[in-house]
């Protein structure tokens, strides 16, 4: 399966964030997004999901049975961690495997360290627990493409790594990555944009 | 279905958990329809007379003061932009949050009705009427409401904005409600007519709303 981004153009506020962008990404494959603060990564990236709408070009999945359109391929970690306070670690996990749906909610919680927190409501949860339990999701429900925006933000090295291998894995797996982030994911990324540089943003 | 089923089963627990949204909503029906009848004095036929416009009334208000948070909460931690991803197009999305809010919200204060009815002096005859009303009723409430919410969602301080919108919407609601309530007690229009136009203004809204909200939506997840 492919993604396949041709001749992209954001405008944003009357700003030409980026323009003519394109690319292509396979199974397997991931690619890093760079660029100085308000160059448009966070855009690209709801774009890609189908948030924002196209100023021009096109976005498409190729290969994929039953013409499932992207929003129901990907999975969208952004700024927020879409983590519900009242409900507990465990009831936000099992909401999102039976409604997205997915398999099961017990590897998510292995991999995230979050089992012991399982009965604490989330709303207890500290930043960085709380973000684990927002990336968790990716793992309740098998996904090919991942669309992360800086994942690693208020997480710790131990989680960091963890992520890491997360990451590695799924890509390893046949996944699809494309990750916005200032600081080193410690993966290895194959491809790589750098926005900002056409738009004249912030240097 | 069964994503639906799950996202009302969410919305339920989240508002049985939360509980602030139909405390406020059944204390301010509670509070308005008591300190009524201290303002208009005691008489007895005028009370009864205006009963079900009051009843009516304040439970749109009372409804108004939580449906801010349909779509609200959701948007502010980031859980509707996954939940768009998810298999549900937006219109079932809103169509589920909106049943959730109808059993939380809608449902209660129809059931407070007919205890307030009492302050009020309703008529005896009344009181089977006014619930069935409201039980047809209050779907439109929370539907067309939702409309206001999903529109107003990425404003600071929408809340007044929101009634603004909302309530002229709620008019047909009101009339119709309110004539079928009073056609029992004291004609001479006929009860029927009235209540089957409540019936298709809620059915309409549960049909039309969700096309709406989604569109709203949309706008604010950009």
């Amino acid at each position: 399966m492919h993604l396949i981004v041709e001749n992209l153009t954001c405008v944003r506020g009357g700003r030409t964030l980026f323009a003519d962008l394109s690319f292509r990404l396979a199974s397997g494959e991931s690619l890093r997004l760079q660029g100085p603060n308000g160059s448009g990564k966070t855009s690209l990236l709801r774009i890609l999901a189908g948030f924002l709408e196209l100023d021009s070009g096109t976005v498409r999945v190729d290969g994929v049975e039953n013409d499932a359109d992207i929003g129901e391929q990907c999975h969208y970690v952004g700024h927020l961690n879409g983590v519900k306070s009242t409900l507990t670690v465990g009831e936000n996990l099992e909401f999102w495997c039976s409604y997205l749906p997915g398999t099961e909610i017990n590897t998510a919680l292995d991999r995230f360290a979050l089992g012991d927190l399982q009965d604490i409501p989330a709303g207890m949860l500290s930043a960085g627990q709380r973000r684990r339990l927002g990336l968790a999701r990716l793992l309740v429900a098998d996904r090919p493409i991942w669309f992360l925006d800086e994942p690693t933000v208020s997480l710790d090295t131990g989680s960091c790594r963890i992520f890491a291998e997360l990451v590695e894995a799924h890509i390893g797996a046949g996944g699809m990555v494309i990750a916005a982030t200032h600081v080193p994911l410690g993966v290895e990324f194959q491809k790589s944009i750098t926005l900002g540089k056409m738009a004249g943003a912030d240097q | 279905m069964k994503e639906f089923m799950s996202l009302v089963r969410r919305d339920l627990l989240l508002s049985w958990r939360e509980g602030g949204a139909i405390g406020t909503a059944l204390g301010f029906y509670l509070i308005v329809v008591a300190i009524l009848p201290l303002g208009l004095g005691p008489d007895l036929n005028l009370l009864s007379r205006i009963a079900p416009g009051v009843l009516w009334v304040a439970l749109l208000l009372a409804a108004l003061l939580s449906v801010d948070r349909i779509f609200h909460n959701d948007y502010e931690d980031g859980t509707l932009e996954a939940l768009a991803l998810g298999p549900l197009p937006l219109e079932a999305i809103t169509a589920a949050k909106c049943l959730a809010h109808w059993i939380s919200t809608g449902i209660p204060l129809t059931l407070t009705a007919p205890v307030l009815g009492l302050l009020l002096n309703l008529d005896a005859q009344a009181f089977a009427v006014l619930v069935l009303t409201m039980l047809v009723g209050t779907p439109a409430v929370s539907f067309i409401g939702a409309i206001g919410a999903a529109l107003t969602l990425g404003l600071r301080r929408g809340g007044l904005l929101l009634s603004l919108l909302v309530l002229p919407l709620y008019i047909p609601i009101l009339i119709f409600g309110v004539s079928s309530v009073s056609a029992v007690i004291s004609g001479p229009s006929s009860f029927t007519a009235s209540f089957l136009i409540l019936c298709a203004l809620s059915m309409a809204s549960i049909v039309l709303a969700p096309l709406a909200c989604a569109a709203a939506l949309k706008l604010n997840l950009q």
